[in-house]
């Protein structure tokens, strides 16, 4: 931080009277501040209200030179206006040392003024880990950030790959960005959840980069195919799994074959637990069978249907014939809940058109929603490969099926007396009206008369 | 009991009321009450048709009454069990908001037709001013109706309505928060409004219509002016028909036209319920009031937000301020010093008014 920052008592780390410690990447300089209290305050607030932000009023000669330079040299100068950690009243010397007061470059990047240019591409995670694992200064910024990211990348892949020596494995920046660092809930960050994919893609899509891992390229494209890329890409739905959700952020690594059932049961915890009980859940783990990914797979799954279970689709066939008895039961679940679907639809389509044609079956369209919620516990209990469990389930789904189809039913049927009743109350109108026209007529004679004029 | 003895007994009965309520009088009266006879005869019975959809409002009204309760924690739910639950209650409840519609579609025709007929002149000035005081009562109906079954539509429409009162210079704050009954739309405003609708406005428009009743049978029902010049001219009579039975009984058949084309309307196209009111939700998009609040609404909406000076709001109220006022005193205007009538002044500002209102309630509508 400059004087000119503290002139205006804004130094981040002054104000709010945090303690004082020595500041991260710098020559310690700021640690060594006093606070500025409420003697310097009144010249903040003049300083904010002539439009003059900390930032502006700080002298950064970093910024000041490689503005000036040209392409790569300038680049990160005029990136880093949008970093959050420019906003947050960081600057280039936090990481990469030197003298940001100095007025020429040499003093500026002056060694013996804790210069250390760019950082080695290994070093990196433990340049970042300096803040971000600091608990205390953290806590300053954003008490609720975690801090275990680093010890979290040295368990993953690619943090044992960088201790290993492998340059080209992913460091911090290689997802977050550099110089134009921004918080993750920032819809630009290449780590928000909408863009998350995309930025994981940009390595592990790269054939030529893949090469030598020797790991498939084709999980982005399996995964813009799958029900979860739907939720999250077109419904925007910020929780819908990518990536990290099943691999990790900052410990990825790809989920063991014992642990699939229970990545996908972070979120889908009623069929994990259905499936732990059933008999697949043994088999497969003895077969080193990756449980959900058996029938669902992995990068590309599907939205969920009886198709699954019986048909040409089976994914039953993969290992039983449609003619065992397993295959007979699995087409046994398809029917019971295909016929519930059926019915549910049915009643949809009715009490649609009594709403449409008028008709109030608001509690009826309500319960049917329970029904809907009968169907997903039926398909939830095909888990279980227990045909007993389904059909209870789908039982209890077909019951509301027919009672809301009776709604339905009873509300068309309502309409027709309506109609029936207009058309009856209509007749008798008409009727009455002609017969008045009569009577008047009878009164009046052939012409109506004319009478003198009298009293009003 | 022999038929002579039965209407000795009849006669003795009507004769013991005659004595203490005057029926006779009311007899000759009505033998004697005549109704001018030409070719615009046919508008005087759209006063006749507002009173008959006025008293069906009172009768769906009590009924409806029966059920509902004026609270918003209960008010879109008794509506509900109204339509869904009470024998014939969605046809009750979709009648009283037809007829409140056609009863201020028929008050608006009813004051055009006086205009055109020119039945407001001298000395009618009072049932002039009566009637629109009753278009007037008509509209606060219609918005304290409204809001009654705490849906989102006539929650926001509400909220919008009090918002326009609410930017009237001085008094429009206090004005806001009277009718809200706090500083924003909430269950205060619902019993509030609930008092007015069953209350207040009953109270008044019952006076109200007593008086322009009175008024117009003190006056007699007008006659146009070139009927009128025509008939002096010729030093002849102009022609009359009885009120009774004549008029009454084709009163009688327009109410039963009215009637029909209430019953289809309430039969085919029940009145909605909608969603209940959230009032932490924001307002859902499209919210317009009801067609009689269009035509003003959507000018507000064309108006800037700022002219010069002013608020586009604050103009555009004042503009439609100096517009009723205009209106109201337009018996005293359509005459000049020397008596002339100013027909075509007169015949043009109905016109425009009338043109004004089809094409922004039309446009309000489809924007």
């Amino acid at each position: 931080m400059t004087r000119a920052l503290h002139s205006c008592g804004a130094d981040p780390l002054v104000r709010g009277r945090r303690p004082r410690r020595p500041g991260p990447g710098t020559d310690g300089r700021r640690g060594q501040r006093a606070p500025r209290g409420p003697a310097v305050r009144p010249t903040f607030l003049l300083c904010i209200a002539l439009g003059l932000t900390p930032a502006a009023l700080a002298k950064d000669s970093c910024i000041d030179c490689h503005s000036a330079l040209a392409d790569d040299l300038q680049k990160p100068a005029l990136a880093f206006s949008k970093d959050v950690h420019s906003q947050h009243g960081f600057s280039c010397v936090d990481c990469h040392g030197g003298d940001r007061n100095a007025d020429d470059p040499s003093g500026a990047m002056d060694p013996a003024r804790g210069f250390k240019g760019k950082p080695a591409r290994k070093t990196v995670p433990q340049l970042c880990a300096r803040c971000h694992s600091d608990v205390g200064l953290m806590r300053r910024y954003n008490p609720r950030e975690r801090v275990d990211q680093y010890a979290e990348y040295q368990t993953s892949v690619h943090g044992k790959r960088i201790a290993a020596g492998d340059e080209a494995a992913a460091t911090c920046i290689d997802c977050h960005s550099v110089h134009d660092i921004r918080a993750v809930k920032d819809p630009l960050s290449p780590v928000h959840p909408l863009r998350l994919p995309e930025t994981c893609a940009r390595c592990h899509a790269d054939a030529v980069r893949m090469a030598k891992y020797k790991i498939p390229t084709n999980q982005f494209e399996e995964y813009r195919q799958s029900v979860h890329w739907e939720a999250l890409a077109k419904r925007r739905d910020l929780s819908a799994p990518s990536c990290a959700s099943c691999h990790g952020n900052h410990g990825a690594t790809p989920p063991q074959v014992s642990s699939v059932a229970a990545v996908c049961g972070s979120c889908h915890a009623m069929m994990e637990d259905l499936y732990d009980k059933s008999m697949h859940h043994d088999v497969f783990a003895a077969m080193n069978l990756g449980g959900c990914v058996v029938c669902h797979s992995n990068h590309g799954v599907k939205m969920p249907s009886t198709a699954m279970l019986a048909g040409p689709g089976s994914v039953c066939k993969q290992c039983h014939d449609a003619e065992s008895a397993e295959g007979q039961t699995a087409a046994g679940m398809a029917a019971e809940i295909a016929k519930l679907d059926a019915s549910l639809q049915k009643s949809d389509e009715i009490l649609g058109l009594a709403a449409r044609s008028g008709m109030e079956v608001s509690e009826a369209v309500l319960k049917l929603r329970d029904g809907r919620e009968a169907l997903v516990k039926a398909q939830v209990a095909t888990h279980t490969l227990d045909p007993a469990a389904v059909q209870k389930a789908a039982e209890a789904g077909l019951a509301i099926a027919a009672e809301t189809h009776h709604a339905g039913e009873a509300a068309l049927k309502e309409l027709n007396f309506r109609r029936f009743g207009l058309v009856f109350a209509l007749i008798a109108i008409a009727l009455t009206i002609a017969g008045l026209w009569l009577l008047i007529r009878s009164i009046e004679g052939a012409r109506p008369p004319v009478a003198e004029a009298g009293r009003r | 009991m022999p038929p002579v003895e039965q209407k000795r007994r009849l006669q003795r009965s009507v004769a013991w009321l005659d004595e203490r309520l005057g029926l006779s009088s009311i007899r000759e009266f009505v033998a004697h009450k005549t109704v001018p006879v030409h070719s615009g005869t046919l508008w005087y019975y759209f006063g006749g048709v507002t009173l008959f959809l006025f008293v069906i409002q009172v009768l769906t009204g009590i009924l409806l009454l029966l059920y509902y309760r004026p609270t918003a924690g209960e008010a879109y739910e008794s509506v509900e069990f109204i339509m869904t639950r009470v024998q014939f209650g969605w046809l009750i409840r979709s009648i009283h908001s037809w007829s409140a519609n056609l009863m201020i579609l028929a008050a608006f025709i009813h004051m055009f037709s006086v205009v055109f007929l020119r039945a407001y002149r001298r000395p009618r000035e009072l049932t002039w001013l009566s009637g629109l005081a009753l278009l007037g009562l008509a509209l606060g109906f219609g918005f304290s109706g409204y809001l009654l079954p705490w849906n989102t539509i006539s929650y926001f429409a509400t909220k919008v309505g009090t918002d326009m009162a609410a930017s009237v210079p001085w008094a429009g704050p206090a004005l806001a928060r009277f009718l809200r009954g706090g500083d924003d739309v909430g269950g205060a405003t619902l019993t509030r409004f609930f008092g007015f609708h069953v209350a207040v406005l009953p109270g008044l428009a019952t006076t109200l219509i007593a008086l322009h009743l009175m008024l117009v049978q003190r006056h007699g029902i007008s006659s146009p002016p070139w009927i009128e010049k025509r008939f002096v001219a010729s030093g002849g009579r102009e022609p009359q028909m009885p009120f009774f039975p004549n008029f009454f009984l084709r009163e009688l058949m327009a109410w039963y036209a009215a009637l029909g084309v209430l019953g289809c309307l309430a039969a085919l196209f029940p009145w909605e319920l909608g969603e209940k009111a959230d009032p932490f939700a924001s307002a859902p998009a499209g919210i317009r009031p009801e067609w009689y609040f269009l035509a003003p609404f959507y000018t507000l909406k064309l108006i800037p937000s700022h002219v010069w000076f002013m608020e586009g709001e604050l103009l555009g109220l004042a503009g439609f301020g100096l517009l009723a006022v205009w209106w109201v005193t337009l018996p005293f205007w359509a005459t000049d010093r020397e008596g002339v009538e100013r027909t075509r002044l007169v015949t043009g500002a109905g016109v425009l008014l009338v043109a004004y209102l089809a094409t922004f309630s039309l446009l309000g509508y489809l924007r």
